[in-house]
């Protein structure tokens, strides 16, 4: 490996890591204006204009709290515990393609960090080590609310992640491809995975909804019952960690589901454009989807209800996993009959 | 029977059809709703910058008034007090010396004169109870304080001031000296 490409690719890890940090402090900002928006209310407007600096008035607050360990837990655990859910949550980017390839100095750049050829592959996994920041948080906590949040997290993780590993292979069965790069190239144009597999795109949704512990699924950190769940004992910038996880796997999740199922960075009539303008004008597409579905993420959130155990358990087991099991035999299906095998 | 509104629905608990099983058409439903709500007005008013308007009526801070010359109507008679559900009412009394007739109305007055904001309910009975229409509550708000005495208020905040007036006359219980 060059050291140009070297050069190349920590310059994108440092912009794509700036960027996600950015997006998600916006999107606590963007959460609380929305849920006032929905409530008729007018949110946070009093640091600067808009309010736009409440987002550092939040960091600010969460680093002058005090920062305290509780006497009876495990402390090398409970500091670890925020580390990898904000690791897991950000690592991920790593191999989200952004745009179409950039050409600076003469020299082609591809807007994604590592093609990984098993990049979906990659993002399971990943997700579900993410399982371990809460379980772990929650554990070293020693309480028992924390362990309740933890316990709840875990199970409602891993049941989901089933049907929403069944529905990334439907995607997977049509791309051929495991990389996001080819998945997202296959739906050149306007020829998204939503118009084939749209019971496919509503399982994945609700999984993702459930994976990244979004409401109606929040149930790990209630607070009515749980008193925060798995972050009860945490607090100052270990919380503002968890907190900021969850902003950063909502957006890492709103351009996972884009690049599935919206086509990624393509957009209609992209044909007309090229070089460097469709790069950018590819980023931007990206981009407004990503908000998009950031958007809509609040807005079920301030929605929607609650769902209670049992009936998230019923949902994710009976009625999703059979729901995706079905439509990929369905796809496997059409596909075989495509290609003429029978 | 007939309903005395035309909400009334009968309540069942036959099985859900297919459709509200999927539960989709209701979150979408419920969805718009909230969309709806994304361009409606919102009610809030940003306190410290604009005010809510008052009733004439509205009863606030309190004040004890003077008469037209300047002299304190208050004759510490005690009925406020004695009106008061809250028991936010404390003064003294003393005899009006000789010199003294610029300053107060009437051969007795109040010495002290306090009332605690923290537990007056602002009901406006001690208003109605005072025959000298020397105390009255105002549209003005009580303003918060980090400490519990400093809502202590003695003559030095209620009685108004001669170069700021207060104007109650669209109080309910103006003009009535001597009636009651």
């Amino acid at each position: 490996m060059d050291s140009g490409l070297i050069i190349e690719k920590l310059i994108l890890v440092g912009i794509i890591f700036t960027i996600s940090l950015l997006i998600a402090m916006y999107a606590t900002y963007f959460e609380r204006k929305v849920a006032a928006w929905f409530q008729d209310r007018i949110g946070p407007d009093r640091a600067g204009p808009f309010g736009i600096l409440q987002p550092l008035a939040d960091g600010v607050k969460m680093f002058m709290k005090e920062d305290f360990i509780p006497s009876n837990s495990d402390k090398w655990l409970f500091i670890l515990g925020p580390g990898i859910s904000m690791f897991t949550s950000l690592i991920t980017s790593a191999i989200i393609p952004w745009g179409e390839d950039l050409t600076i100095f003469g020299s082609s750049v591809a807007l994604q960090v590592a093609d990984f050829n098993i990049g979906i592959l990659f993002i399971m996994g990943v997700l579900s080590v993410g399982i371990y920041g809460i379980m772990i948080g929650g554990w070293a906590s020693n309480n028992k609310y924390s362990l309740f949040g933890a316990i709840r997290a875990s199970s409602q993780m891993i049941s989901y992640e089933l049907a929403m590993g069944v529905s990334v292979i439907t995607i997977v069965m049509m791309t051929g491809s495991l990389s996001l790069r080819d998945i997202v190239q296959d739906q050149h144009g306007m020829n998204w995975n939503i118009f084939y597999q749209p019971v496919c795109f509503i399982v994945f949704f609700v999984c993702a909804l459930a994976e990244t512990n979004r409401a109606p699924f929040d149930l790990p950190e209630c607070e009515s019952e749980l008193i925060g769940g798995y972050h009860t004992e945490y607090s100052s910038m270990k919380l503002g960690f968890f907190l900021f996880a969850e902003y950063v796997s909502m957006f890492i999740s709103s351009a996972i589901i884009a690049i599935l199922f919206f086509g990624g960075y393509n957009f209609p009539g992209m044909d007309y454009f090229s070089g460097n303008t469709l790069a950018i004008l590819s980023v931007i597409a990206f981009f407004t989807k990503i908000f998009f579905f950031i958007f809509v993420f609040m807005w079920i959130r301030w929605t929607l209800p609650r769902f209670r155990f049992d009936q998230l358990m019923h949902l994710g087991w009976k009625s999703l996993i059979p729901i995706a099991l079905i439509n990929l035999l369905i796809t496997g299906l059409v596909i075989a009959l495509n290609k003429g095998w029978f | 029977m007939q309903s005395l509104s035309n909400r009334k629905k009968v309540v069942s608990d036959k099985p859900m059809t297919f459709m509200e099983k999927l539960y989709l058409p209701a979150i979408a439903g419920g969805m718009w709703i909230t969309f709806k709500h994304l361009f409606r007005k919102n009610n809030t008013l940003k306190y410290p910058e604009e005010q809510r308007i008052f009733a004439p009526v509205y009863r606030g801070m309190h004040v004890l008034k003077r008469d037209e010359e300047g002299r304190e109507n208050c004759t510490a008679c005690g009925l406020c007090a004695v009106a008061c559900p809250a028991e936010a009412i404390t003064m003294e009394a003393a005899e009006r010396v000789k010199g003294e007739e610029g300053l107060y109305r009437e051969e007795k007055y109040a010495a002290t004169y306090d009332i605690n904001m923290l537990r007056c309910i602002f009901c406006g009975l001690c208003e109605e109870a005072c025959p000298k229409e020397a105390i009255f509550l105002t549209d003005r708000i009580v303003p918060s304080e980090f400490e519990r005495d400093e809502f202590l208020y003695g003559k030095d905040q209620l009685v108004e001031p001669m170069n700021a007036r207060i104007d109650v006359t669209k109080r309910q219980h103006t003009g009535q000296r001597g009636t009651k």
